[in-house]
């Protein structure tokens, strides 16, 4: 048999039909629903007059609108009318949901591995781009738009065509301190956000393996940002282990089947790849993002680049539009950005490792001055009840920081957590586009624990200054 | 959806690479729940000097008179030349319904954001790639030429340009015969109801655990 990637196997294992010319009918297993890119998908099917396929197939959750402050009422009636129109539709066609006031609730892609709803080796689709964070599991994840989501409503499956198999090997370990969120800032950095373009990403190496489930979560939730279909990483000891037990997980004679299964998740050893980029892990810093797009990041050590030195005239321009808009000269230390907000959260970021992290960074310490807020979003209901439990909010809320209810919050501000004009932010999401946390606002990508560091400095800062030396692994 | 067989129509740049959908249109119209009312937020930020809001009457705000696509040789624009990464990030398509409203058809580019690009071809808007150089020389005549204006006819897979050039494009078979004849994809994949249960009935044997309960 020829030998095949991990994403050739996810491929191959879901196609319903051949369409021939380069397209598939695949099969989906899992389908989550947020309240943003659904309602027109279920206006589409009624007027349609059809019904979901497969109903128990989805599960839906409200993240994106939901206030993460006050959750006896929504104030904002456009808001409320969307995550109203969500219930209507859920109860109407009997979809599994997780309502606001639920625990479990929280950021579609938190809680479907951590309800143990995504799987190793299914195929997961959702209406949002982030969807790709499931390939931690070795699941062909994939963001979709709202028709596609109507399609998958009213037939289970997707009309796709197959991407290239790239490969993004990290060779030995992250240096102490450095995370998942600064590898992954440092590969796009290397590749751009078109680097992945057109593909599927499989993340292998010693750098990778070593990484915890959250961590490897994190990397796939950015593979987006690298412009590829999906991230993927390989069914190893840690994957089984963090399945097991979950609420929707296999169990009894499925869960051993299930394993045998999921076991086969990885790329065969002479398996081709139309793509490899190596990448060292003892090479990379802690990463900070000065413009308006993730592949604009240096180490926190650098300077902001001069557009002078880019020959590429479109990026040359791209790299000026983004200075100005960020308010920042060339040449600039990092180290001398002076962000007035922070933000702990978003699906790439709100893990209990995530918050762990950022927590060992302000314990027994104090915002500085010139932070206006500081917040922590967990992902979801569970973490927070979980980082609770460890005393993390205490030392959250001792610094200064808000300690807030679960959803997507300030990553793009579609409730009432955002930006201003013109303010900055340290902000452990995954998109620093223009206006993205806010109209005019300004965003510095960073990893918990960075973002942490400069609430308590005042400016961006090694992360590591702040960790005591064998606490830092 | 909207089918697309042909448009000759005038050609308004965009400048810039990366144009992500957040640009395309801002996270607060995404509140609506209908499919239409993005035009007048179609790059909200850029076209308007103050904050737009949802349900807000954009023919009173004041105009960013720089924003290419308010200048007036601009107006009445089908055709959007871009850049690379055209519609990356977020996979809304609200910024499809949005660019669809606003009049264009077409959309140039070298490259696209992958789920932009398949959102486009569900509701009838022809996502064009060509090759860096074509579009940098397409850049240049469309801003040396005022009324600038391309024919773009998809069933030959050809674009003409005013002096009379002819450029050709790719595009996907199965694609281009739900543009050409504005088919909806669900009823076609319906027909093929029973492979999809004979699938499921093939997985629900050789993997129980993915099919735990009947539906
Ligand atoms: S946290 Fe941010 S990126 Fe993630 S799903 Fe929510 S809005 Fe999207």
């Amino acid at each position: 048999m020829k030998a095949e990637t991990l994403y050739d196997k996810l491929w191959n294992e879901h196609i319903v039909t051949d369409y021939g010319d380069g397209a598939c009918l695949l099969y989906i297993d899992r389908h989550l629903v947020h309240e943003v890119t659904s309602p027109q998908a279920f206006e589409g099917l009624k007027l349609a007059g059809r019904e979901p396929w497969r109903r128990t197939a989805s599960l839906a959750v409200p993240d994106h609108n939901v206030p993460t402050r006050n959750r006896d009422s929504i104030d904002d009636p456009v808001s409320k009318k969307q995550l109203d129109a969500l219930e209507r539709n859920v109860r109407e066609w009997r979809i599994p949901y997780i309502k606001l006031s639920d625990e479990r609730q929280g950021i579609v892609h938190v809680i479907g591995p951590e309800q143990g709803v995504c799987q190793p080796g299914m195929t997961i689709v959702c209406g949002d781009s982030h969807t790709t964070t499931n390939g931690a599991l070795a699941a062909l994840a994939m963001g979709i738009g709202t028709s596609e989501v109507e399609h998958v409503l009213a037939t289970q499956t997707l009309v796709a065509r197959k991407s290239k198999n790239m490969r993004i090997n990290v060779s030995n370990r992250l240096a102490p301190g450095i995370t998942a969120k600064d590898l992954v800032l440092h590969i796009i950095g290397r590749i751009g956000t078109a680097g992945g373009a057109g593909s599927v990403i499989e993340f292998t190496g010693a750098g990778v393996t070593a990484l915890s489930m959250e961590g490897r979560m994190t990397l796939c939730n950015m593979a987006i940002e690298a412009g590829a279909r999906s991230g993927l990483v390989a069914v190893d000891d840690k994957t089984i282990d963090y399945v097991k037990g979950r609420p929707f997980a296999p169990d009894g004679d499925g869960w051993n089947q299930a394993v045998t299964y999921w076991k086969g998740l990885r790329s065969d050893p002479d398996a081709m790849f139309d793509q490899t980029v190596e990448i060292d892990a003892g090479q990379v810093q802690p990463c900070v993002t000065w413009g308006t797009s993730p592949e604009m990041v240096v180490s926190v050590h650098d300077d902001v680049p001069d557009p002078a030195d880019e020959p590429d005239p479109v990026k040359r321009e791209g790299m000026a539009n983004a200075l100005s808009y960020m308010d920042l000269a060339p040449g600039t230390p990092i180290s001398s950005i002076r962000p007035d907000k922070i933000f702990i959260g978003s699906c790439t970021n709100s893990r209990i490792e995530d918050l762990r992290e950022a927590a060992r960074v302000v314990a027994g310490k104090q915002l500085a001055e010139n932070i206006r807020q500081a917040i922590v979003v967990p992902g979801s209901g569970l973490v927070k009840r979980q980082a609770e439990t460890e005393g993390l909010d205490r030392i959250f809320s001792d610094a200064g920081f808000e300690w807030r209810e679960p959803g997507c919050s300030m990553c793009l501000g579609m409730n009432e957590d955002r930006l201003g004009a013109g303010e900055r932010c340290a902000s452990t999401s995954n998109r620093n586009f223009e206006g993205r946390q806010g109209a005019g606002s300004r965003t510095h990508l960073v990893s918990p624990a960075m973002a942490a560091a400069a609430s308590i400095a005042g400016h961006f800062t090694d992360a590591r200054e702040y960790i005591s030396a064998d606490d830092a692994d | 959806m909207h089918a697309f067989t042909a448009i000759d129509g005038l050609v308004a740049p965009l400048d810039r690479s990366n144009v992500d959908t957040d640009a395309i249109i801002p996270k607060q119209f995404l509140k609506s729940i209908r499919r239409s009312g993005f035009g007048p937020n179609l790059f909200d930020a850029w076209r308007y000097l103050d904050a737009g809001e949802p349900e807000q009457d954009c023919s009173r705000r004041p105009l960013n008179e720089d924003f290419v696509l308010n200048r007036s040789r601009y107006r009445g624009a089908q055709i959007l030349l871009a850049r690379e990464n055209f519609g990356c990030g977020s996979s809304r398509e609200h910024a499809v319904w949005a660019l669809y409203e606003y009049g264009f058809r077409c959309v140039i580019a070298p490259s696209f954001g992958d789920i932009f690009f398949s959102n486009a071809g569900k509701n009838g808007l022809l996502t064009i790639v060509l090759p860096v150089q074509l579009v940098e020389q397409l850049f240049r005549e469309v801003e040396a030429t005022e009324g600038y204006r391309l024919k773009v006819e998809l069933q030959p897979q050809t674009i003409t340009t005013p002096s009379g050039k002819v450029l050709s494009f790719d595009v996907e078979t199965a694609l281009k015969e739900r543009l050409l004849q504005g088919l909806d994809d669900i009823g076609m994949t319906l027909e093929h109801s029973d492979l999809i249960r004979e699938y499921e009935r093939q997985k629900a044997a050789e993997k129980p655990w993915l099919f735990p309960d009947p539906d």
